[in-house]
């Protein structure tokens, strides 16, 4: 199971955290801090795997990769293949990139609830339900136009309906 | 209102205005921007208007998911929110409450139950979808049970985009009501038929994970499992279900020799390294019984080995790791790689490769690998110079030392790894010194040198990583004195007054040492001075010196303790020891009177010290100096209080000459148990607390703290008679507390079991020529006794115990605790599997169907027996039980495992044959 996705910029300032099992505020801020000392203490070229016991528990593997000024951070567990889980990330990264064209930080930072809905499209409840970005794509773009369509009778306008 | 609300809603500033200005701000003020917009979005979140509702609601979430702000206090808002007619809105709803809802503390989920039901019906795909991954992240049992209906419906939907998100869903219902089982497991088993990839990787997917748990309730899913691993192209489903046949094999082993085979045929095929990966670390992991399986494997890794992609590397030690623990030579085949992989730049690969290389170690290469390694870890930084210091020590005490032959090399490499400039891992190396030095009586002698050694340097006095070890050193430098040949030395560099920047704890060790020094002197010196008068030696006016201050004292004695005759001097073991020490170091009633001065004077200022431990045995010293002082000054001496002071002093040598030494674990057990005291129950949260901590060295035996006090001598009669009429057998409480001693106070802490009086330590105490090993080997053999031993008076114990907690529970409680929350879940699959198999896959094997409804039959039989028993247990009780299925399940599931572990078999013999 995937346990926690995470994206942060090489400051440490997160810019995506998604947990699927429930964790308060203060141990997410702890845990994106632990994990941000770890990976900034990394070289380049080095593996992309990380033991995560110390800060997940026993079982926890965490994998990360590095894509221009972002970290994108996979928590998972023994029921998940690592190299499978690096794929998955190529998933996500190829996704945003499609759905942003040519994405970069500013785009995950302006964009909360999009990104949220393209993961969402990925992985469900810590499971991997799709792997093809092109599906994903075609899921965020119904979404986005469903929401669209909804907003532009009433909302143009902030206030109006009343 | 409304024109509040509108204002607002007009010069609401939207999520990304809000962002702006948090890029813009200068660096500290954030808090207070952030604090601003908080006090509006308190106002708008108010609004009646959904679109300013929900605007307030994202920046809420926004600040809640990247800036740690707590909005528990708005969670009526999103489950407000979430009926709104927009699916933009109910997005922002359905985000906030995912993000911020605690499922088991939020109580407004309920109130969502209404409006994730109507969108789990709805026609709009996208609604469902989004309910379903709502529903993933708040549910709990109550929204669980609740919606259940729905998600069965969903697991047959024709639109298999939110059929799969139902799959996945699933597995939080299960574990949150493991009744939807009998509900939904059907249709989940159908879908392992599914073509659909997304469906198929979905089921499967979630089979691995509830095969995590218990892997022996899906046995009888294994003919579907296999056709898919062996039909199956897509890679993603071939790793979970390699997953889930690694996890099956052990359970069932005739699974082994079928299942091999195709995954073999998936590990020459494939081109993916995932999945190449997955089936090596399948083969090495589940079947590494099957020769041509291992060698296939071993040359993959091989491969992976020497890739330069240094995650194939990394990934390859770990299975290598895995391997290794039934076949060695695969490390041994790979060990060059090994060990150049310690030099990787990579710290993961190094510490990989650190683990591989210490599982290598053995009695013959232990010296070679360690001696290597600690070269090694000099040139390396700190953190993995700790690591492998860390490691050598895990290693070589594995097992009481088993790997060990030469303890005088051990000691003295002990006492190298110390002196590391970064070793951090100073209370590990303090506590095997003592450990060895209680339990391989041969090598004190080394052990006293080499404490010695590290006590009497200067240099190692500012560095506070090493003030545990140091610690140790000097206890073993009280606890062993005859073995010392320069007690005056030693004595001084107890008392040195650098030792005040030691913490208190090691301080109070200094202490109470120097007085073991100290009596030992003045036992010496008595038992001398009985045959012969005192002689004044030639060098007794220069230790008298001793009482001057600081350097001069540390010069002056320098001289006097002639260094030579440190070296000449062999030391004379066990009975001998204590007249040989003493003529070896001169005790002339001058060079104890310098003595006693010395340590008056270093002891005084610290009788007012505020930490009590030091304070208290400070006094202690300073009693026995002024007791003795007078004895030896004064002219005119009085026969009759010599005597008294004299036999005090005896008294005291002797209590301190008492050897220690390990006992077993089991000699709490002989402990007392007062009435109305309930250990139970407290040690099992204590358990809780401690159950993830990990203890550095095997633990069969505890050490027994020294028992300093004299009371301890007076009350070891007594408890001898109460070790024999003791019949309270408490094991949790042997173990937390052998574990609490492991981590705590070795020598340190004060002995409350007064019962382990010397006559009960193991015969490892006795005295006798044995050689190290052969010792470690008896201390092995007495920890199995030991355990078979355990086992009877548990059995007798355990009835009382069941009685006074009630409940009726026959079986442990502790496993019945650890089991229950899985057992729900795996009985309720169990139950609906096993007769589920004939309805849905009848035209697959009728044997597996016949097998079912036999076990659905003796599951019958099984329910017959235990409401038998229920009607002995009172009345009340059974009501409840009766009341509870929860609770009637987990016994059921506990008591029908072993049977249906055998009925499992028959279940997929098609598979099997």
């Amino acid at each position: 199971m995937i346990r926690g996705v995470i994206i942060m910029n090489d400051k440490g300032k997160p810019r995506l955290v998604k947990f699927y099992e429930f964790q308060p505020v203060e141990k997410q801020q702890e845990l994106i801090r632990s994990i941000y000392k770890i990976l900034c203490s990394r070289a380049d070229n080095v593996s992309n795997f990380v033991k995560a016991d110390s800060i997940f528990g026993p079982d926890a593997r965490l994998v990360y990769k590095t894509f221009a000024t972002l970290y994108f951070v996979f928590i998972f567990d023994a029921s998940e293949n690592e190299l499978a889980v690096l794929d998955l990330m190529q998933v996500l990264v190829e996704t945003l990139d499609k759905c942003f064209s040519n994405v970069c930080e500013l785009d995950v930072v302006f964009n909360f609830k999009k990104v949220h809905t393209i993961l969402d499209e990925i992985i469900l409840g810590g499971q991997v339900i799709e792997t093809s970005s092109t599906e994903v794509v075609k899921a965020v773009e119904e979404i986005s136009k469903l929401e669209n369509k909804s907003n532009s009778i009433i909302s143009s306008i902030p206030g109006w309906q009343r | 209102m409304a024109g509040i609300s509108l204002i607002d809603s007009l010069f609401q500033s939207s999520l990304d205005v809000v962002i702006k200005s948090l890029r813009l701000c200068p660096p500290g003020a954030e808090p207070t921007l952030i604090a601003k917009s908080l006090e509006e979005i308190r106002r708008e979140i108010k609004s009646t208007d959904p679109q300013t509702k929900s605007v307030a609601l994202e920046k809420l979430a926004y600040f809640h998911s990247l800036h740690g702000i707590d909005m528990s206090w708005a969670a009526f808002h999103s489950v407000e929110l979430s009926s709104a007619a927009s699916h933009s809105h109910k997005r922002i709803a359905c985000l906030s409450a995912a993000l911020s809802f605690n499922p088991s503390t939020t109580d407004v989920i309920l109130l969502l139950t209404h409006q994730l039901r109507k969108d789990l019906s709805s026609s709009n795909v996208h609604d469902v979808s989004l309910a379903l991954s709502t529903l993933s992240s708040i549910c709990n049992p109550d929204l669980s049970r609740d919606l259940t209906p729905e998600l069965f419906t969903l697991l047959g939907s024709s639109r298999f985009f939110v059929r799969k998100k139902a799959i996945a869903v699933v597995l939080r219902v299960f574990e949150q009501y493991p009744d939807a089982v009998r509900v939904c497991f059907k249709r989940v088993v159908e879908n392992l038929e599914s073509t659909d990839m997304g469906i198929l990787s979905a089921v499967v997917g979630l089979f691995c994970e509830l095969s995590a748990k218990d892997p022996r309730s899906y046995l009888p899913l294994a003919p579907e499992f296999y056709k898919i691993l062996v039909d199956c192209r897509n890679n993603w489903v071939l790793i979970k279900i390699l997953k889930i046949f690694t996890r099956l094999a052990p359970v069932e082993p005739r699974l082994g020799k079928k299942v091999v085979e195709p995954i073999c045929e998936h590990l020459l095929r494939t081109g993916a390294k995932s999945l190449a990966y997955e089936c090596v670390r399948a083969i090495v992991t589940s079947f590494d019984d099957c020769d041509s399986a291992m060698k296939l494997a071993v040359e993959k890794l091989r491969e992976f080995l020497f890739d330069d992609d240094p995650n194939l590397k990394f990934l390859a030690l770990q299975a290598l790791a895995i391997a290794a623990e039934k076949h060695m030579w695969v490390v041994i085949e790979n060990q060059e790689m090994v060990v150049r992989a310690m030099n990787d730049e990579d710290i993961n690969i190094k510490l990989e490769a650190l683990r591989l290389v210490m599982s290598m170690v053995s009695e013959d290469n232990v010296m070679q690998i360690c001696t290597v390694l600690i070269g090694h870890a000099r040139k390396s930084d700190p953190y993995f110079c700790n690591e492998i210091v860390g490691f050598i020590l895990q290693t070589c005490s594995r097992n009481f030392y088993e790997v060990i032959f030469d303890f005088d090399w051990y000691l003295s490499f002990l006492g190298e790894m110390a002196r590391l400039p970064h070793c951090e891992k100073g209370g590990d190396i303090a506590t095997q010194l003592v450990d060895i030095g209680m339990r391989v009586k041969d090598a004190r002698n080394e052990l006293v040198r080499v404490a010695r050694d590290l006590v009497i340097d200067p240099a190692l006095l500012g560095n506070p990583l090493i003030h545990g070890v140091l610690g140790a050193c000097a206890w073993i430098s009280g606890e062993y004195i005859k073995f010392s040949k320069n007690p005056f030395e030693l004595m001084e560099a107890l008392l040195q007054p650098r030792t005040n920047f030691f913490p208190p704890a090691v301080r109070s060790v200094y202490i109470q040492s120097a007085f073991k020094v100290l009596a030992s002197c003045l036992h010496s010196y008595i038992e001398l001075s009985g045959n012969a008068v005192p002689q004044h030696s030639e060098l007794s006016e220069s230790v008298s010196n001793l009482n001057l201050q600081d350097d001069s004292v540390r010069a002056s004695s320098e001289i006097s303790y002639d260094s030579e005759t440190d070296n000449e001097k062999t030391f004379i073991p066990d009975v001998q020891a204590a007249s040989g020490f003493s003529r070896g170091c001169n005790m002339t009633k001058d060079s104890i009177l310098g003595l006693l001065n010395f340590v008056e004077v270093n002891l005084r200022p610290l009788a007012a010290s505020d930490e009590v431990e030091v304070q208290e045995r400070a006094s202690n010293v300073l009693g026995v100096v002024e007791l003795v002082k007078p004895r030896l000054t004064d002219d005119q001496s009085n026969e009759t209080q010599d005597r008294k002071t004299f036999e005090i002093i005896e008294l005291i040598s002797d209590l301190f000459s008492e050897e220690l030494g390990p006992v077993s674990l089991n000699a709490q057990e002989r402990v007392w148990l007062p009435d109305g005291l309930v250990l139970k129950k407290d040690l099992n949260d204590l358990e809780e607390i401690c159950g993830d901590i990990n203890f550095p060295l095997p633990t069969s035996f505890s050490l027994v703290p020294p028992r300093i006090l004299e009371k301890d001598i007076a009350s070891s009669s007594i408890s001898e008679n109460q070790s024999m009429e003791a019949s309270e057998y408490v094991s949790e409480s042997t173990s937390l507390l052998a574990k609490h001693r492991k981590r705590y106070g070795l020598y340190y802490l004060h002995s409350d079991d007064k019962e382990t009086g010397p006559e009960e330590y193991p015969p490892a105490e006795e005295p006798r020529d044995k050689n190290a090993t052969e010792e470690a080997d008896d201390f092995v053999k007495l920890a199995e006794q030991s355990l078979v031993v355990k086992k009877l008076p548990n059995k007798v114990k355990a009835r009382p115990v069941v009685v006074k907690l009630d409940e009726g529970e026959k079986s442990d409680i502790g496993t019945e605790k650890l089991k229950a929350s899985s057992d729900l879940l795996s009985g309720a699959v169990q139950e609906v599997l096993l007769g589920n198999v004939a309805s849905t896959s009848s035209s697959k094997s009728k044997s597996s169907a016949s097998a079912g409804k036999e076990h659905r039959h003796h599951g019958k039989h099984k329910k017959h027996q235990t409401s038998g028993k229920d009607t002995q247990v009172d009345g009340k009780n059974r009501k409840k039980r009766e009341s509870q299925r929860h609770k009637h399940k987990p016994q059921q599931g506990t008591e029908g495992e072993p049977t249906i572990g055998a009925q499992s078999s028959p279940t997929i013999p098609d598979l099997l044959l």
